[in-house]
């Protein structure tokens, strides 16, 4: 099933985050996800997320599709380049993944291989360029696809609390020009800046996902304002994980963050897309807090 | 050592907008440049109100010098067309960071020596300039991931997700592309870099 469909029936549509091991066995993975994210739409699934060597995403997807739920195959332009990514595509399409995101990738510096080459042949613009191609039966070259062309359902990544909005909403523009046909965000901790972002996004017309971290503590709410682009945690939530340390260990002051920012942006946006970061048993817990 | 070709006359042509002042690198030695071609389009060209031609434009001192002597034509000029390698380019659009600057050239490179190129301004030889979209400022070498379509999503307080001290290539794209009325050349259609004609590729 493509999400866009759901979204053309005017379905919130709630998805998570999962990242494969590194290594070979994904039964943890798949059981996780079966238990907590089965009663959501879909989920996804990273490709090599921040860098870091892992099994790639388009098995996981598999392993996933197996178990009964619906896998999103995250795909970056970092480590591949346009045939690798082309071959790709076509592979996934033949395995019945049809529900992508674009992203242009982490640099190779960032992770735990710093001495890679970054590939970045192409970027999540031409990468979502390239999909068009395919869905129309031919390459990137031009050279005609033999047989049926793939369909997917093409998704894209945008930061609305980032401190360059402009350049954002200009690549968001770029993105929606490119194909995209749904945008999920980097996790937001300011309702208003996410508002006012949506205010502007909204006239490219395509759904918009609010992302959503359940914050596990005030040390990794400032980790993340130091160190993650486009995350901004503002004090007082900051305030509130360190009053009680209990509290913010069993994750409910977190969850409880996460469900009133949910429940604040939920008239402005299409749907939520959540980064569990390894607290996938929260998810049906916030859910339910934020009324979903 | 480099090779400048001259983009396609339509291509410059839809460069234009109002009086044009043209600069030619006759440069260095280390780069060869299509001087007749350059020469007989500037003939076709309208609205011109001045033409500098001179050597290593690079060369901010220098080309500070030579610009001085031609202040009035260029105040009257709505946009600078640049003959030149891409630093060059860059080098003139570092002085009018309120004017449109174009780069009327591609630059590509030749195997063996890379030319005395100065300071700051960078150019990888990609072979398909880029500095028409984007301000004057090379997203080859200003953005780290080489980004030729816009931000990703790594800048944090304007900086790159690479190096904290690197201001990030697209923010400033995006700064003087507002500087100089140009928002639109974000709209332009999908770049698919082609590295046949780049430096890495076509040195072998
Ligand atoms: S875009 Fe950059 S690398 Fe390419 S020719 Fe222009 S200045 Fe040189
Ligand atoms: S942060 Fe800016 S300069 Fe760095 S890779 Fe991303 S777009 Fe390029």
């Amino acid at each position: 099933m493509r999400i866009t469909e759901l979204f053309d029936n005017g379905e919130f549509v709630v998805t998570a985050e999962v990242g494969p091991p590194k290594g070979i066995n994904v039964d943890h993975v798949v059981e996780e996800a079966k238990e907590y994210l089965s009663g959501i739409t879909a989920v996804n699934v990273t490709d090599n997320q921040s860098s870091v060597m892992r099994m790639g995403s388009l098995p996981a997807c598999i392993a996933l599709k197996n178990a009964g739920l619906t896998p999103i195959l995250q795909l970056t332009c970092r480590d591949r380049n346009r045939i690798a990514l082309q071959s790709e595509l076509l592979g996934a399409a033949m395995l019945g993944i049809d529900n992508i995101l674009c992203l242009t990738g982490d640099h190779t510096k960032m992770g735990d291989h710093p001495g890679a080459k970054p590939v970045f042949d192409l970027d999540s613009v031409s990468l979502l360029h390239t999909v068009c191609q395919l869905e129309k039966g031919m390459d990137l070259s031009g050279n005609p696809l033999v047989g049926e062309a793939p369909k997917f359902a093409k998704g894209a990544v945008v930061s609305p609390c980032s401190d360059s909005v402009d350049a954002q909403l200009a690549k968001m523009e770029r993105k929606v020009m490119a194909g995209a046909e749904y945008f999920q965000t980097q996790a937001v901790f300011d309702s208003e800046k996410f508002i006012s972002f949506m205010e502007k996004a909204k006239q490219f017309g395509k759904p918009v996902q609010l992302g959503v971290i359940i914050p596990k503590s005030a040390g990794m709410a400032k980790f993340m304002n130091n160190n993650v682009a486009g995350v901004h945690v503002p004090q007082h939530m900051i305030d509130a994980l360190a009053a009680d340390k209990e509290r913010a260990k069993a994750g409910i002051t977190g969850v409880e963050i996460a469900a009133q920012i949910i429940k604040e942006c939920r008239p402005y946006c299409q749907g939520v897309h959540i980064m569990a970061l390894g607290w996938e048993a929260k998810v049906p817990e916030l859910l339910k807090l934020a009324g979903i | 050592m480099l090779i400048t070709e001259l983009k396609s006359k339509d291509t410059i042509l839809s460069l234009l907008t109002g009086k044009v002042f043209i600069i030619n690198c006759h440069g260095c030695k280390e780069v060869w440049f299509p001087e007749e071609d350059a020469n007989a389009l500037q003939k076709e060209l309208p609205n011109v109100t001045g033409i500098l031609t001179t050597d290593y434009i690079c060369n901010p001192e220098h080309l500070k010098l030579r610009l001085s002597k031609h202040e009035a034509a260029i105040n009257e000029a709505d946009m600078i067309l640049v003959f030149s390698c891409g630093v060059g380019v860059q080098t003139v659009a570092g002085f009018f960071p309120e004017k449109k600057v174009c780069a009327a050239c591609d630059t590509y490179a030749l195997p063996g020596f890379q030319g005395v190129t100065p300071l700051e301004y960078d150019c990888k030889q990609c072979g398909e300039c880029y500095l028409n979209l984007t301000g004057g400022i090379c997203p080859l070498t200003a953005c780290s991931k080489g980004l030729v379509n816009g931000q990703c999503g790594g800048a944090k307080n304007g900086k790159c997700e690479v190096d904290p001290n690197m201001e990030c290539g697209w923010e400033r794209i995006q700064r003087r592309l507002a500087q100089i009325g140009r928002l639109d050349a974000l709209k332009c259609p999908v770049q698919v870099r082609n590295y046949a004609t780049d430096a890495e590729v076509s040195k072998k």
